[in-house]
């Protein structure tokens, strides 16, 4: 894991965002820069950040192990999340999904709760479910990357993942 | 000012009262500063500053407002639980976790309107004597995490926000903070562990109310992001006549956001408490779908108590009482509670007579038990029990027992817990078990064994499997 010095920078100015004895508070946002930078987070990245926090790594592992956001594993170049949740299982998400996972060629049968990204065999797309997006009134919704789609029904998916290269 | 013209399709309805919407889906509006100002924005910041603190929270306290985040607890008086002899820094926190299914109202704020926040968190950190605060958004807001870096930079070269707020003397900042996918960083002390970088398990209170002991042990507020943007109006109007918009002691407006089985889902912004049931489904969103029958509505997000459109619910008229249908009760917070829900967090969905009441609670038993941060032992355990039962009913396994022993774990989850989540993941369980018996029977007949009934089953089969 090579650190570039602007991300050293980033990391400094958000480490800056909170009061100097409370770095610890700086976790989550340098994860989500090695997260954004290197696709995951390895135990590489862990000890980096437990380093520039003065922390201990499991301080730092302990979140990456919690919170959904954070992945351990790389996944496809296209990170897909489509909604499972409520109001979008009644528009179709499961529908949606399985047209995803058709069409991008994902198998999601080894998916379980601790491993839950399926990554496409030409590595292009992975994809999981998530737990509400927020946007219920325009389901079936889903984030690819950072964009969000909305009112994504099977029909839709074709055009969605062309935009995608 | 000119009323805003909207976007053609995505016009409010006739009955809608704009605040805190005014700017969602206008015409030729855009999240600048530019934008803002030239809509009259920060004026409300201009005439705060020169207020004293104490006076703003008095507004705020005469406005009756009560937070839009899902307790309903009046913004007014948790500002006003800061001991008075305090020495160490105090902090805002704008809650913008937004993560309670069906609820999709500050999506909007943030990625159209961000500077309302922004003048809406200057006012209310002025008021509170905060010099620091944070925006906790959830991390699957990608695009409105840098929506408000922008707008907050854009305040600052304004001189809105930095050192010297508009020459008053009074320095504010404000920063950004993403969460990482979980919702229990919605539960206040659960969001202040996380912001303080480490697992989101939420305190007990007491001791640890966040007026007195919240960040960094120091006192905090926090607020849902609707909350915040009512200040600005408040300080606009005043709080006395801000209390005249709405019912007593359900004032102000608020969002509504209808999801599920009707034909025109979305956000309607009303007077809380001036709109029913009925008139949000069938005039607001055109009727349930397809001609179908209502058949049940959460109506405060998801962890809210259902309620069963044949129901009869008895509450308060005048002196006395009256007996209510569904569609007859007001949309409102006191009303709700008195129906046996709440109002929450605004998020209403809506059933039709085609769903299957089995489905639609394991879906809901699946979300709690994927969040539940695994602290409280009922919590934890019990969360994954209610999926689990209801995952064997749906694949075909369930037993008569079932349907009882569904109703017993959730009755104890609810009260054993350190935070609410225990009530919230329960609630359905035990609403949905005790309203809708018969569909719970159902699927423990042992003839449906082998034939999951829908994708949900499928996945439902697929865990069970791999459990």
């Amino acid at each position: 894991m090579e650190v570039s010095a602007e991300l050293e920078a980033k990391a400094d100015e958000y480490i800056g965002h909170y009061p100097d004895d409370q770095r610890r508070s700086a976790s989550l946002p340098l994860l989500h820069l090695l997260q954004q930078e290197f696709g995951h987070i390895g135990e590489d990245g862990v000890r980096w950040v437990a380093d520039k926090l003065g922390l201990e790594p499991i301080n730092v592992l302990e979140l990456v192990t919690f919170y959904p956001g954070l992945r351990q594993k790389a996944p496809g170049k296209y990170h897909i999340r489509v909604c499972r949740t409520l109001s979008c299982a009644m528009a179709g998400c499961h529908e949606t999904m399985d047209k995803i996972c058709q069409v991008a060629g994902i198998d999601r049968s080894g998916v379980t709760h601790h491993d839950p990204i399926a990554i496409s065999e030409d590595g292009k797309f992975s994809i999981e479910f998530a737990e509400c997006l927020a946007s219920c009134g325009t389901g079936p919704v889903c984030l690819v990357g950072d964009d969000f789609h909305e009112g994504v029904t099977p029909e839709a998916v074709g055009e969605l993942l062309e935009k995608y290269d | 000012m000119a009323a805003p013209k909207y976007i053609k399709g995505k016009e409010p309805h006739k009955r809608e009262r704009r605040l805190i919407f005014r700017n969602v889906d206008r015409e030729g509006w855009d999240p600048s500063i530019a934008t803002y100002i030239a809509d009259g924005g920060y004026k409300q910041l201009e005439k705060a500053i020169k207020m004293e603190p104490g006076a703003i929270t008095e507004e705020v306290k005469a406005s009756g407002l009560r937070g839009r985040g899902g307790a309903g607890f009046p913004t007014g008086v948790k500002w006003g639980f800061i001991p008075p002899n305090n020495t160490k820094p105090v902090y805002l926190i704008c809650n913008c976790d937004e993560s309670e299914p069906g609820t999709f109202k500050d999506r909007y704020i943030v990625h159209q309107d961000p500077h309302q926040l922004i003048e809406g968190m200057v006012i209310s950190c002025y008021a509170v004597g905060a010099k620091v605060a944070y925006i906790y958004i959830r991390e699957e807001f990608p695009e409105g995490a840098k929506i408000l870096e922008e707008a907050i930079e854009e305040a600052r070269a304004k001189k809105f926000l930095g050192e010297d707020v508009l020459g008053s003397g009074f320095g504010c900042e404000i920063y950004v903070h993403r969460g990482a996918g979980a919702y229990i960083c919605g539960e206040e002390t659960g969001l202040i562990e996380s912001l303080e970088g480490k697992r989101p398990y939420p305190r007990i209170k007491p001791p640890y109310f966040p007026a007195a002991l919240g960040l960094y042990m120091c006192p905090t507020i926090v607020n849902n992001v609707e909350s915040l943007c009512h200040v600005k109006h408040i300080i606009e109007m005043g709080g006395e006549e801000y209390s005249k918009i709405g019912t007593p002691r359900n004032t102000g407006t608020r969002i509504l956001c209808v999801s599920g089985d009707v034909n025109r889902p979305g956000y309607y912004e009303v007077e809380v408490g001036k709109v029913t049931m009925g008139e949000l489904i069938d005039d607001f969103c055109g009727g349930v779908k397809k001609g179908r029958e209502l058949k049940a509505v959460i109506p405060g997000g998801s962890s809210a108590k259902v309620l069963r459109a044949d129901e009869e619910y008895t509450v308060k008229a005048g002196d006395g009482e009256k007996t209510i249908g569904i569609r007859d009760i007001p949309m409102d917070f006191d009303t709700m509670a008195a129906c046996g829900s709440m109002a929450g967090s605004g998020g209403v969905i809506v059933m039709d007579d085609s769903r299957d009441m089995a489905w639609v609670l394991n879906n809901i038993n699946a979300f709690y038990a994927h969040e539940s941060c695994g602290q409280c032992t009922p919590c934890r355990e019990g969360s994954l029990w209610m999926k689990k039962i209801t995952d064997r009913m749906l694949a075909g396994g369930g037993v008569p027992s079932d349907v009882k022993t569904l109703g017993s774990v959730a009755d104890n989850i609810a009260g054993r817990t350190i935070c609410a989540f225990g009530e919230a993941c329960a609630w359905p369980t035990q609403s949905f078990v005790a309203k809708f018996p018969e569909e719970f029977k159902k699927h423990t007949s042992r003839k449906n064994a082998g034939k999951p009934l829908s994708g949900e089953a499928k996945l439902a089969a697929e865990g069970l499997a791999g459990s």
